[in-house]
């Protein structure tokens, strides 16, 4: 018996205001407020509310036997409460079915696990947490940003307590293997992955309405006809993809939302059903394990890192963020410690790529910037007067080792006198009573 | 090929430009050229084509001696050929003031009497049209369409003018109805018109009223840059980081917009200097202006600079920029990079159309360009990238193509007939 699995991606990064040179040192803000709620605006009103309400009905309309998973970064959770608080209610209701299930990935959307695996660990944390305070439910299953993955990093997110990641079906990882099975890790076999279906994603995500493709028009009988023809043995058909592509990247009219209404029709007709990405792992057993040395996405033709850290540029600024890691762990101040994680989200990066490829035009297509040097100059002026704020924090000339055991100094006299205070305290009140004693 | 500047004696981009698209021609080895200009100096490279000078071409009949002529001209060219020439005398022309051997003078520069000069020259024109055998005519720039359409009507071969400026990006709009009729009667014969960008190409399709179909754009290349200054050393007398402005201080080149920025990045960053080479009708209130500003420490004038002098000032540079209003090419950003030096150009250039590592700015966006300076000179990756990458394009960018597409042109307005 075959089975789909969805999965949806919700993001949206915090864009930088245009940002000039003369601000730097003066101004503190660095956010593009307008942009930012138009943009989400018109995405909540396009995408977000009106696909899911689709799924709410489908899932009341077949009494619980469609599922998804939802994958919401915490910068995009942030704007939405900011700007559009409605959208977080109404996932709320869908989580109240039963029907879905929230996965973890990393709170900023970043690429911390790169760099800093402390960081990583902890906007993971954060991310859960406010995922359980939000939906009432801890996620179980970890997705990346960008479902980036290696052995290396699967060993990290192991340390963390997920037993189950989601990646790309990389295709130069895979060679002739199929990625419609589940597969452990080959260095640690507790780990199960999910690998996305690039091929039946991409025609719902990207095909769908290009009438230049071989397949166009793509309707929902020819669709599940074609998971129904896979062979029988291979039973997991993992669609993930981003959550615009309902209403935003595929628009209304193309009739993508009527697609997605009828599958579960023609999916029990052939007998195929819905799983969650936790249903699949209990039920499906993995079949091999899958070695991946090197790091892989889901982005551009290569489906590696060079659309975030691919140039010059982009590893400039990526090195100059995470040089500040240590400062940061030190620092109390809110505002700072909101700033770092909303300039590590890793669009800013993607804006900087200089690819020339067919993927290039993706890559224009996204970005708020009119040239990728425009988007490094912005972005570095921004990284400028942040490094400035978070050096004021503390004496420049002191070394970060030094001043890590200044600070854990500080903090430990701090509590050697709330102590002794205490103590004090103890004893007055003590005293106090043996001078009214004699009495 | 008519043209009228011609290296190492050149006043602006017209004769770099001229040069490099015949040599990318001569790569072609069915292809002769006879270039004509006004005035040859002697020095110039012609291994490649047959230089011309109008002021050798005799248009009054004049009974002169071998000796004479060998004196007159040296090994420049050979007496043979000025009788042949002097058989083609088509008219009485002895109202001109023409020297001992029959022929006019010529200053080749743009003097005051410009429109005399063109009207000679295309007198000229007229004699070698009926003396030489060939299959197309290419005028370069207004100056020499009349040459151009002379050539035509007295052969019968067609003609291929290419713009590499109109008269309205030289007066930003404020347009010389005398040249404009110069321009637009030579369009008006062309049997095709090649314009060095599409922001050209758009200006002749609507302010010439061309028919597109016979309006192709063909960008201009660079010469590969000689041994001799590759091997200039670059000097930096202080630590601080060099912008430079390099062209005509002419209204068409921005250059206020340049002093503006600078003022802009001067505020924030003390440790740049900006320099203004070259010369024109703008550099007193240049100078003015940069006073006003208060910073005439940081800024420097430099005068017209020649030959290597170009190169010893780029190379010495951080940032080269180039705000021009309206440039309908712009070759220099090609030269700055190509020995590494990372740029800024304006928008409304026609090179911004086909280069790839340079910051575009739009070139009243004073806060914008101090922006991108102030980048390049703070932040080493933007440096390095724009430094190693524009390197790599500008070194793809041949006139070895752009002669390929010249070609197909010609062979195409030839087919026609």
């Amino acid at each position: 018996m075959k089975t789909i699995c969805f999965y949806f991606q919700i993001h949206q990064p915090f864009r930088l205001k245009r940002y000039r040179f003369f601000d730097i040192g003066t101004d503190h803000y660095y956010y593009d407020d307008f942009n930012n709620e138009n943009i989400l605006q018109s995405v909540t009103a396009r995408s977000y509310l009106p696909a899911n309400q689709a799924i709410l009905e489908m899932i009341l309309a077949n009494k619980g036997q469609f599922k998804v998973a939802f994958s919401i970064s915490g910068v995009a959770l942030d704007q939405l409460e900011r700007h559009a608080p409605e959208v977080i209610d109404s996932f709320r209701q869908l989580a109240k079915t039963n029907c879905v299930e929230f996965l973890s990935e990393t709170y900023a959307h970043s690429l911390s696990c790169l760099k800093d695996p402390d960081e990583f660990k902890y906007q993971v944390k954060l991310h859960s947490k406010r995922i359980e305070d939000l939906f009432g439910k801890k996620p179980k299953v970890f997705r990346n940003t960008e479902l980036i993955y290696s052995d290396e990093l699967g060993e990290m997110v192991a340390d963390l307590g997920y037993k189950t990641i989601i990646t790309e079906g990389a295709k130069h990882v895979l060679g002739w293997k199929s990625p419609n099975f589940v597969y452990q890790s080959a260095v640690n076999p507790n780990i199960k992955l999910l690998l996305k279906n690039s091929k039946m994603s991409d025609d719902i995500s990207f095909r769908f309405s290009d009438y230049q493709w071989s397949e166009y028009p793509l309707t929902a009988d020819k669709f599940i006809d074609w998971i129904a023809k896979i062979p029988e043995n291979e039973q997991l058909i993992n669609l993930f993809m981003n959550y615009e592509t309902f209403g935003n990247l595929q628009p209304k009219e193309s009739g993508i939302f009527e697609f997605l209404k009828v599958l579960p029709y023609y999916a029990s007709q052939k007998g195929i059903t819905f799983s969650t990405p936790s249903e699949v792992v209990a039920n499906l057993k993995p079949v091999e394990a899958l070695s991946v040395p090197d790091l892989i996405s889901w982005t551009d033709e290569e489906r590696d890192l060079s659309a975030w850290i691919g140039n010059a540029l982009q590893n400039e600024a990526f090195n100059k963020i995470y040089s500040m890691s240590e400062r940061i762990r030190m620092i109390k101040d809110r505002g700072i410690l909101q700033d770092w994680l909303y300039l590590q989200t890793s669009d800013h990066f993607f804006y900087m790529s200089t690819k020339h490829s067919s993927d290039g035009a993706v890559h224009k297509h996204f970005s708020p910037y009119e040239s990728p040097f425009e988007a490094f100059t912005n972005y570095m002026n921004i990284l400028s007067d942040f490094m400035i704020r978070v050096r004021a924090q503390f004496p420049s000339g002191i070394e970060d080792e030094e001043l890590n055991s200044l600070v854990t100094t500080i903090q430990n006299q701090e509590r050697t006198i709330a102590d002794l205070e205490n103590e004090i305290k103890h004893l007055r009140t003590k005293k106090s009573k043996l001078n009214i004693a004699p009495e | 090929m008519f043209g009228w500047e011609f290296p190492p004696h050149i006043l602006g981009g017209l004769g770099t430009a001229s040069y490099g698209l015949t040599k990318g021609l001569s790569m072609q080895q069915d292809m002769d050229i006879v270039f004509v200009i006004p005035k040859p100096y002697g020095d110039e490279d012609q291994s490649f084509l047959k230089l011309t000078g109008a002021c050798n071409i005799p248009v009054v009949w004049r009974d002169v001696s071998r000796e004479c002529l060998r004196e007159h001209f040296g090994n420049y060219m050979n007496s043979q050929e000025y009788y042949d020439l002097r058989d083609h005398i088509y008219a009485d022309f002895r109202y001109l003031t023409t020297n001992d051997i029959g022929c006019i003078e010529f200053s080749g520069r743009y003097p005051d009497n410009l429109m005399e000069e063109i009207n000679n020259y295309s007198i000229c024109a007229g004699v070698i049209a009926r003396k030489e055998h060939f299959d197309v005519i290419h005028s370069h720039d207004w100056l020499t369409y009349p040459a151009g359409i002379h050539a035509k009507n007295v052969s019968g071969r067609p003609l291929v003018v290419h713009v590499h400026a109109t008269d309205f990006d030289r007066s930003r709009g404020k347009v010389n109805p005398q040249v404009y009729s110069i321009e637009k009667n030579g369009m008006d014969y062309a049997d095709h018109i090649i314009c060095v960008s599409n922001l050209t190409r758009d200006t002749v399709i609507q302010k010439y009223h061309q028919d597109p179909s016979k309006v192709t754009t063909i960008h201009n290349a660079v010469e590969p840059i000689s041994k001799e200054i590759e091997e200039i050393v670059p000097v930096h007398g202080t630590n601080d980081k060099i912008v430079t402005f390099l062209g005509r201080i002419t209204m068409q080149k921005g250059p206020e917009y340049f002093v503006e920025a600078a003022s802009l990045v001067l505020q924030k960053n003390r440790h740049v200097r900006f320099v203004m080479a070259g010369s024109g009708d703008m550099m007193e209130s240049m100078v003015q202006l940069v006073a006003k500003r208060g910073i005439s420490d940081k800024f420097h004038f430099t005068g017209f600079l020649k030959g290597h002098q170009v190169y010893e000032l780029l190379k010495s540079s951080d940032v080269y920029i180039m705000p021009s209003v309206s440039e309908p090419f712009g070759i220099s950003p090609l030269e700055a990079m190509q020995v590494g030096v990372p740029t800024i150009i304006s928008k409304q250039s026609g090179c911004a159309e086909i280069l790839e590592n340079s910051i575009k700015i739009d070139y009243w966006d004073i806060e914008a360009m101090a922006n991108s300076i102030y980048s390049i000179i703070s932040y080493p990756a933007m440096y390095d990238y724009l430094k190693k990458e524009g390197k790599r394009e500008v070194d793809e960018i041949k006139w070895e193509y752009a002669g390929q597409k010249v070609r197909n042109i010609y062979e195409q307005v030839c087919n026609r007939r």
